[in-house]
């Protein structure tokens, strides 16, 4: 068996350098095609009627004027008489037509009545809420009564994080044709190409088997495309309704910004207490959060601080009349850093400390001291810290105050369950394929860069081959598991191919197989170049064969292997300008450091942090879910008043991925979730440096500042 | 009252006596230039250039993320000015030199300046603004060719990216603007 550890890093030709992703110019070009771009030989386009109540029973469906609109071919009921609807843009009834105003037009025929019920959109007073929050009991750790009694500093206060939106660009969709002879051709917009199969054939009841998946790019995914979805499953309904021609339905924005993503709220009283020198003894919490109508999202609090002893925490599971919350590139993580550096924070104002100091005080109270330290120092001096920071509220006389803050980090990321199949041609080239899929990290880019580097070739003879379910399977992208999975699997996969190959040319070059080595497109005996092949000599001797071997990550015997492991930490730190006068916080800096494993693309692994910190400045200065009490219905279900950052608004970022021996000897760890954790709470606590009062809930909008500081909030 | 209300907003029945010479409200044959070639496509009033340039033209650089005119993905050209192809209605795009990606981006397989600075930046993840903002960056840089840092952060003001690609993006529009300069194939 191949020796499939990574080669040392100062060995590497083509692992660890920082080349173009592959399908850049494809994409930047528009040349790419996402599923949502095509347009299928006789494709019907699909439209979706969603309900306009929060909580409400049909009492009656009248689809006839629909079906006859000219144009229509298909309509499918979901949400059928005596369906309960739990909230607001809930799907009721799909119509596919030939053209999509035609499909709209016939949406405006489909007769509704509803029984309106009473609805609940808030979540934020939990007061009000009581009789639809559900407790998760309490858990004590240690003795906090007696921790109370001890302690000689005690910091209380209420923070929140409200619920946001997913906001992929390219929205929740799919072109599917369901025909005949009973075969799904399904091209979704998807995290999952290899397990979104089974799960569509298992909502129509077809055989897996019959279903085939292919999808070569995805416009943002986030954690929030996973499934076939109702729209989804209606469409396959929709086509098969209409003599299985391919239906194109994609969600509309304004449905889209609702139903088809959101992450849960936070919302928590805490109390902190400390020994007079600063040491942090005790936790005490009371946290609610919604995660819709079924409830969920628990912030894992204390978060990464989990070993203070002593501990009560009292949780609610808070159900509203909204959508379902989904996966969000590290689910509850920002909120749990947000509510736990934010009372850090707080507490080390009330004792007159540089929170700094604090955080570096109680690093013995995470699962992984030393990094910390390492880290808090090293992201303190990036941000020059001891030139800028200052004691909270004293940021100067003017109405333009500055404040740093700082947030931190954890996240597992080992590599998923994946298989890759190397096939290598008589003619010389070599194929790797996969049943994965590109999120934008640079999936494909860094499959080339493996296989490359394992068979001794250049990137560009590596044709790498994904999003199909003709390929063999591999995991869905989520909990930043990928590039760990099909880097492991790709190697395997390769050096196993490998293997056969010198099997092929021993005899040639005099040698046994396993004498033979890959280097700069030849095989050579063992460190002699004189006796050796050109690479495409050596697969010319495979005749009419072509060698094709599998690879495969098991995610539980990958630790022996050490191609991918998991578990890293990170400190950011925030540096803002805040217009007292006008509310409005300006970014100046955000400082990344970020703890790592095996880096196989540092240039694509660097954009994944930028990007990170940016969705953090998103979700800290401007993203909110606004529900009406009223209506029940978002408000700002749009991308004009559902605000992002544009490229004004994100100051200077400055990353630094700990990129070292040390840590390479880890293998690769998932790198796309841990950077988007610390940036809320570092940019609330830099606010908080700089105004001199905290604001209690996120986002750090004009309004929360101004009523923050003329004492409406706090 | 109903002298007050313009066509757009009558009822079907009032829409179907709208007098000769007026489109609609069914479909019509018109003539768009896309890409500096004339395009025949039949469409309804109301369609928006973007749909029209996605659904029935399959040009599908530009996309249909926000269609409200906030996000920039449908970034096109009109007449050389940057504009949303989603507050465009088709048929008030006959008569203009409209440019899409696919009009400028390679050219006999050769990227544009600003493609090949994208690229070279990592200015993208998952693709899905980058012709839209690659428009509007081509666009910005035809009006702006020595740019400063802060230049760039205005004129790219209005595309929005939900990956987070913006400081690649800053880095790519200096790159090709220093590209660029010796009348590339812009």
């Amino acid at each position: 068996m191949p020796e499939y550890r990574w080669p040392e890093m100062s060995k590497r030709r083509v692992m660890g350098k920082r080349i173009n992703r592959l399908d850049g110019v494809e994409k930047a070009s528009g040349r790419a095609k996402y599923n949502s771009d095509l347009n299928k030989p006789g494709m019907l386009h699909g439209a979706t009627l969603v309900c306009s109540y929060a909580h409400a029973r049909v009492k009656s469906i009248d689809v006839s004027e629909a079906e006859k609109h000219p144009g229509v071919k298909a309509v499918h009921v979901v949400a059928p008489a005596g369906t309960e609807i739990q909230w607001a843009h809930w799907e009721v009834a799909f119509v596919a037509a030939e053209t999509e105003l035609a499909a709209r037009d016939a949406l405006k025929k489909i007769r509704v009545e509803y029984e309106v019920l009473p609805h609940v959109v808030h979540e934020a007073d939990l007061k009000k809420v009581q009789d639809r929050a559900k407790a998760a009991g309490e858990q004590i750790e240690g003795d906090p009564d007696q921790a109370l009694k001890q302690a000689a500093w005690v910091s209380e206060g209420f923070y929140g994080i409200p619920v946001l939106e997913h906001s992929c660009l390219e929205p929740h969709g799919n072109v599917v044709s369901w025909t005949p002879d009973n075969k799904i051709e399904l091209n979704p917009s998807t995290q999952a190409v290899t397990s979104i199969r089974g799960d569509m054939a298992r909502a129509v009841n077809v055989p897996v088997a019959n279903v085939h998946v292919h999808q070569d790019h995805i416009g943002g995914g986030f954690g929030s495309k996973f499934q076939p979805d109702r729209w989804g499953v209606a469409a396959a309904e929709l086509s098969k309704k209409a003599g299985g021609r391919p239906v194109k339905l994609f969600l509309e924005r304004p449905v889209e910004q609702v139903i088809a993503g959101c992450r849960p709220s936070a919302y928590a009283r805490i109390k902190l207490g400390a020994s007079k020198e600063g040491k942090i003894i005790l936790w005490e919490s009371q946290s609610w959060a919604t995660g819709g109508f079924t409830g969920g999202g628990s912030p894992p609090i204390p978060y990464v601080f989990t070993r203070i002893p002593n501990q009560r925490k009292n949780h609610w599971a808070v159900s509203t009349n909204t959508a379902p919350i989904r996966a969000w590139r590290a689910p509850n993580h920002p909120q749990a850093s947000f509510l736990t550096c934010a009372a850090i924070e707080d507490l080390a104002a009330k004792m007159k400390m540089d929170p700094l100091e604090l955080f570096l005080k109680n690093v013995d109270l995470t699962a992984r001291p030393d990094t910390y330290e390492r880290q808090l120092k090293k992201a303190a001096e990036m941000a020059e810290w001891k030139k800028l920071w200052h004691p909270r509220g004293e940021g100067g006389k003017g109405h333009l105050k500055r404040g740093l803050g700082i947030g931190v980090c954890t996240w597992g990321g080992a590599g998923h369950d994946s298989t890759a199949r190397c096939n290598i041609h008589p003619d010389g080239t070599v194929e790797v394929e996969l049943g994965s899929q590109d999120l934008g990290t640079g999936t494909r880019t860094v499959i080339a860069q493996v296989a490359a580097e394992s068979l001794g070739l250049n990137v560009s003879d590596i044709r790498v081959k994904i999003g199909d379910t003709n390929y063999p399977p591999s995991g869905t992208s989520g909990g930043s598991t990928t590039v760990g999975g099909v880097s492991s699997s790709t190697r395997k996969a390769t050096l196993n191919a490998l293997s056969k190959l010198f099997e092929e040319v021993a005899p040639a070059l005099g040698a046994p197989a396993t004498e033979l080595e890959a280097v700069a497109g030849k095989i050579q005996v063992k460190g002699n170049p004189a006796k050796s092949i050109t690479w495409k000599a050596a697969c010319a001797k495979l005749g009419v064969k072509t060698i094709s071997e599998t690879g495969q990550n098991v995610p539980r015997e990958a630790p022996k292997e050490g191609l991918n492991t998991g578990g890293v930490g990170g400190v950011q730190i925030a540096d803002v300008t805040v217009d007292v006068e006008t509310g409005i916080v300006k970014m100046n800096r955000l400082v990344a450091v970020q703890d790592c494993g095996t880096i196989i693309n540092p240039k694509t692994a660097e954009s994944q942090v930028y990007g990170a910190c940016i969705m953090s400045i998103c979700g800290a200065l401007m993203e909110e879910r606004i529900m009406d009490a009223i209506t029940g219905r978002m408000l700002n279900n749009d991308l004009e008043f559902y605000k992002l950052a544009g490229i004004r608004d994100i100051g200077e970022i400055l990353v630094h991925l700990e990129i070292d021996e040390a840590n390479d000897k880890r293998g690769v760890i998932g790198l796309g979730e841990p950077p988007v954790i610390g940036g809320i709470a570092a940019i609330a606590n830099a606010v908080a440096n700089a105004i001199g009062v905290r604001v209690p809930t996120v986002p750090m909008t004009p309004m929360n500042v101004l009523n923050t500081l003329s004492g409406r909030m706090s | 009252m109903t002298t007050a209300v313009g066509p757009a907003l009558l009822e079907e029945t009032a829409e179907a006596q709208t007098p000769a010479g007026v489109m609609g409200p069914g479909a019509v044959p018109i003539t768009l230039t896309i890409n500096g070639k004339p395009a025949k496509v039949s469409v309804e009033p109301r369609e928006t250039l973007l749909d029209v340039l996605r659904n029935k033209l399959n040009l599908t650089g530009a996309k249909r993320v926000c269609d409200r005119g906030t996000c920039g993905a449908c970034s096109v050209l009109v007449n050389g000015k940057v504009m949303y192809a989603c507050t465009i209605l088709a048929i008030d795009a006959q008569g203009k030199q409209i440019t899409t990606i696919e009009g400028f981006a390679l050219s006999g397989g050769r990227p544009h300046p600003v493609v090949t600075a994208f690229v070279n930046n990592d200015a993208q993840q998952c693709g899905y603004c980058t012709p839209g903002f690659v428009v509007a960056a081509k666009a910005f840089l035809d009006r702006n060719p020595n740019p400063t840092y802060e230049q760039v952060q205005e004129g790219l003001g209005g595309n929005l990216c939900r990956c987070g690609t913006y400081v690649g993006i800053r880095k790519a529009v200096l790159e090709a603007a220093k590209a660029m300069k010796g009348g590339s194939n812009a």
